[in-house]
């Protein structure tokens, strides 16, 4: 039941030449977190979720199931949703990351996502909730919102809730596409 | 008072860290120096340790240390029965980290601590176990048999408690009726799953020579006192923190968890903070489970349908061991005959230990399988006798003018007689039938069936008791600085929005607005008095003990407001954080200069002090600055304890279309009326409501925990266990009643559980009611899966 992650090579035979890096090598990687540049040696098998939690202190990225269902580590990659519990951290080399840290602006300003989360009480224990805000984020800001509750909630169907029984949530991303629609 | 709070959509003070990634659950902690843990676990069901080596993982660079049982010295003890009862024939608890013996797939053997995870689960994969396996059998029914493999080998049939309860006299009843009912009904296993898994963090100050742990537990307090004795410590030397705690639903009120003893031990062993974070797979084979039980109910009625009597006798699966008690059986014994008058009850439960996960109480403890068993029985009971499966609700409702209702020596988790304290069943049927439109929907169902379309109604009412003692208490203090009141209660929350809901109440009694309220709870070195989360007791038994000390410290801000403007503490009134003399609000003070000014001071610490130092015109004072009996500032601390537990209640219902082809089954409505008395706030009860119904969900058609013979947990994963996406939960049209409950001040009932206890009958009944057309055997088991619809349709073309 351990070891979801990065177990493998003790059970890989070393092949002589190998070329393979090992857990205790350290790899150069340089990327952008919420506009910031980042430059980092890190292990072959850090994940990408333990990267941003572990070694840049950005724990507002949950990790629910480390096994990419639960949806709670979603994170932006050069803009695009992605679990950061099945992306390692060398993968992102060069790319920009956006987390949930990333989403209001400068100022404290809060993006429209994240205040209608909170009017419509889309979330409750506030475990889910990053992933969530990530995934409605890219939702509201790149797709057409379906029409009908069904097809809102198929776009949804990426992140587990286990608190709100989703109402709120889907009551939240209406809301937030309105207020970004309004605003043109 | 200005605008009431109390019964307001208020906006949750929590949300703000929480939508900003800024939430505080123990992985977010950050603790220089951590040391991670991870458990080798083992791998089957029943066995014996015949080989256990840890030399490999201990050779591992970076392992600090692998413990096994043998290296826990006084801790290498049974862990406490939590519950205690009578009944419990054969009490089995386990041991932090397991000896010779395993009991499920899943339990502790070793616990590994390394500089980072990946190397303490790299160590933990190297760590050698070799058991002698050992035959087992996970039917709670076939495990109860005579000659079924033993758990515990000293216990008989598994049998680990038994309890036979009599209310009123089942036998003349049972004599006395024209007709009897009788159904066997199932309720299969599942599992909470919060979405943030079990999680422990601790630091051992050599110094100070203190312990603190940070857990992700409802039961702060109780862990502490655990932590304390095992630990042979000062209770003030052992402070346990829950920050945010990510869901809870009943597993995470079990204490001690292996983790809540190995992590805070190895941290003291090692003088470095040890943390360890609970994986999703592991969660499933280690955090506790609920819900098996198989009842065979009978009623007992007259020819109209009036149900005179009720016998049930119902197995109970507890898992391998029993570290709660009997709780969840005891709530689905005592909640057996629901909304009903139902004069004489005959209930009888043996609690059976099978090698699998312990089971502890999960959100509706016992009541969903109660639920399903009488409202089962309720439905069987209309078909036979004729009766319109609404009609034989609304003749056996326990009416308005009977309560309180009695069920004698039928004993609550409380430890006292059921008495269901207030309700209006009928008027909360009728509220369903209406927003159903059922004229309507019938008609539809009829064009339906001309069509070949399967479409049913089913419903389910449900009562229960929540808002159990013994006692919650609240501490106010007004801050002198900001003015603002600072609250403290002995629970945690795990989302249910605790924050906003007390500072609501605050708010209504001292005059100032709810975000100026800040509530800190789950510390014990803050407040330490007072049980925990659960059984849908925090808004009843907190939310009531808040108001009585909001209230008591309205009374001082009072008296000490009246002495400043020198007035009648009668003719103060408290609005926009202000004390003044009614009628003149442009004149007066603020609750921070009322704070400083109740707290005669020596030093003038900052401009506003100088005003209570005491050469101050301000603080003339002609006898002592604190007369006796006085306390300085304004702080008070309250208890409430209920006389008995409060019932809340509800009808669910939902139309369905089964599709025979692919046994999908299509949700078009769900209804639910439901009166948890009077709401501190709306918007919060919604999410409640909405959050169990989804988990009803859950466990109405997918939700199954799948044991294969040799007790290994087959879908012990997110891919494999399903819990409801947005698209898996239907939108919920939902009807607030508000009957005040006579036994509080504020007239609450719980709400934690009330959306999850009906679903699985409310879907079972739709489904049954679909199918009837085609002569399809009666629903007698969920959850539904698409297999079960299958099997129901096939035996439907059998039998057809």
């Amino acid at each position: 039941m351990n070891g979801n992650h990065g177990t493998d090579h003790l059970d890989a035979e070393p092949v002589d030449g190998d070329t393979r890096y090992g857990p205790d090598d350290r790899i150069a990687i340089s990327l952008t977190v919420n506009g910031e540049k980042v430059e980092a040696a890190v292990s072959p098998r850090l994940l990408l979720s333990d990267f941003l939690r572990g070694d840049l202190g950005l724990t507002g990225t949950h990790v629910g199931c480390e096994h990419g269902v639960c949806g709670a580590c979603t994170v932006h990659l050069d803009g695009m949703p992605a679990r950061s519990c099945l992306t390692m951290a060398v993968q992102v080399d060069g790319m920009e990351v956006r987390t949930v840290e990333g989403l209001a602006e400068p100022d404290g300003t809060l993006h429209p996502v994240q205040r209608a989360f909170r009017e419509c009480h889309g979330l409750q224990c506030g475990f889910c909730t990053p992933g969530f805000l990530m995934a409605v984020t890219h939702l509201v800001e790149n797709e057409e919102l379906a029409e009908t509750d069904d097809g809102l909630r198929a776009q949804l169907a990426g992140n587990l809730c286990r608190c709100t029984g989703y109402m709120g949530i889907v009551a939240a991303t209406r809301r937030a596409a309105a207020e970004i629609a309004s605003k043109g | 008072m200005s605008t009431r709070q109390f019964g307001a959509r208020v906006q949750r003070n929590e949300d703000a860290r929480l939508i900003t990634g800024r939430g505080r659950f123990v992985d977010d902690l950050p603790l220089d120096g951590v040391l991670h843990g991870a458990f080798a676990r083992s791998a089957v069901a029943r066995g014996r340790i015949t080989h256990l080596d840890t030399t490999a993982a201990r050779a591992l660079p970076g392992v600090h240390r692998v413990y096994t049982h043998a290296d826990l010295g006084e801790l290498d003890v049974t862990m406490p029965l939590l519950i205690p009862h009578p009944c419990i024939g054969h009490p089995r608890t386990q041991y932090p980290l397991a000896h010779e013996d395993v009991y499920h797939v899943g339990q502790a053997i070793a616990f590994v601590v390394a500089d980072d995870r990946y190397i303490a689960e790299d160590a933990a994969r190297l760590i050698e176990i070799d058991y002698d396996i050992l035959p087992v059998e996970v039917d709670p029914a076939k495990a109860a048999l005579d000659g079924a493999p033993l758990v515990h080998e000293d216990v008989p049939n598994n049998i680990a408690a038994h309890l036979v309860q009599v209310s009123g006299d089942p036998d003349a009843a049972f004599a006395a009726a024209d007709h009897v009912t009788r159904i066997q009904v199932r309720v299969d296993r599942s599992t909470a799953a919060p979405m943030e898994c079990l999680s422990t963090a601790a630091r051992w100050d050599a110094v100070s020579g203190e312990l603190t742990v940070w857990d992700g537990t409802q039961a702060p307090i109780g862990l502490r006192g655990a932590l304390s004795s095992l630990f042979d410590l000062d209770e003030d030397k052992v402070r346990v923190v829950a920050p945010d705690v990510g869901g809870g639903f009943g597993p995470k009120i079990v204490f001690p968890y292996s983790n809540e003893i190995l992590v805070p031990f190895a941290a003291k062993d090692l003088r470095r903070p040890v943390k360890w974070v609970e994986d999703r797979s592991e969660n499933f084979v280690h955090m506790t489970h609920e819900r098996t039980q198989i009842h065979d109910i009978e009623l007992a009625a007259t020819s109209d349908g009036v149900v005179l009597g009720l016998r049930d006798t119902f197995l109970h699966d507890t898992g391998s061991f029993i570290p709660y008690g009997i709780a969840v059986a005891q709530v689905a014994s005592t909640q057996i005959a629901g909304p009903y008058r139902i004069p004489a009850i005959h209930v009888t439960f043996d609690c059976v230990y099978t090698p699998t996960v312990p089971v502890t109480p999960y959100r509706g403890c016992g009541r969903p399988q109660a639920n399903f068993a009488i409202e089962r029985a309720m439905d069987q009971l209309a078909a036979e006798l004729g009766i319109d499966r609404f009609e034989i609700r609304r003749r056996n409702f326990i009416a308005p003018d009977e309560f309180p209702y009695t069920r004698p020596d039928l004993v609550f988790a409380d430890g006292l007689p059921v008495t269901l304290d207030s309700g209006r069943y009928d008027d909360a049927l009728a509220a369903l039938e209406k927003a159903l439109d059922l004229d309507a929907i019938r008609a539809e169902q009829e064009q339906a069936r001309a069509e070949g379309r399967l479409l049913g109604l089913g419903l389910s009412f449900y009562v229960e008791g929540t808002g159990l003692g013994p006692y919650e208490g609240a501490k106010i203090r007004l801050h002198p600085i900001t003015g603002k009141a600072y609250v403290n209660t002995g629970l945690t929350a795990q989302g249910q929005g605790h924050e906003t809901a007390w500072a609501q109440i605050v708010a209504d009694q001292i005059g100032v607005r709810p975000e100026d309220v800040i509530v800190v709870e789950g510390d014990t070195g803050v407040f330490d008095w007072g049980v925990a989360t659960f059984a849908s007791r925090a808004a009843v038994v907190s939310g009531n003990a808040v108001h009585v000390a909001a209230v008591s410290a309205r009374a001082r801000i009072a008296q000490a407001a009246a002495n400043m403007l020198e007035a009648d503490p009668d003719d103060i009134e408290l609005e926009n954080g202000r004390a003044f003399v009614r009628g003149t609000s442009s004149r007066g003070v603020t609750l921070a200069e009322v704070a400083t000014m109740s707290n005669p001071l020596r030093y003038a610490f900052n401009k506003a002090a100088q005003t209570a130092t005491q050469f101050a015109p301000t603080a003339r004072s002609t006898g002592k600055p604190l007369p006796d009996g006085e306390r300085p500032g304004i702080e008070v601390s309250e208890y409430y304890s209920p006389p008995h537990a409060t019932w809340a209640y509800g009808v669910h219902a939902a139309l369905v279309e089964v599709d025979p082809v692919t046994c999908d089954i299509d949700v078009k409505r769900y209804v639910c009326v439901h009166d948890c008395g009077n709401m501190i706030n709306p918007m919060i009860v919604e999410g409640q409501v909405a959050g169990g119904v989804a988990q009803g969900m859950g466990g109405a058609f997918y939700e199954k925990l799948e044991y294969d013979e040799n007790g290994v947990l087959r879908n012990a994963s997110f891919m494999d266990f399903l819990v409801p996406y947005a698209t898996e939960v239907p939108h919920i049209e939902m009807i607030h009643m508000e009957t005040p409950s006579p036994l509080n001040p504020l007239g609450i009932k719980g709400v934690g559980e009330a959306g999850t206890i009906p679903v699985g009958q409310v879907i079972a009944s739709a489904v049954e009611d679909a199918l009837s057309p085609l002569g399809a055997p009666p629903v007698r088991q969920v959850p539904l899966s698409p297999s079960a619809i299958h099997d129901l349709l096939r035996e439907a073309r059998v039998s057809a």
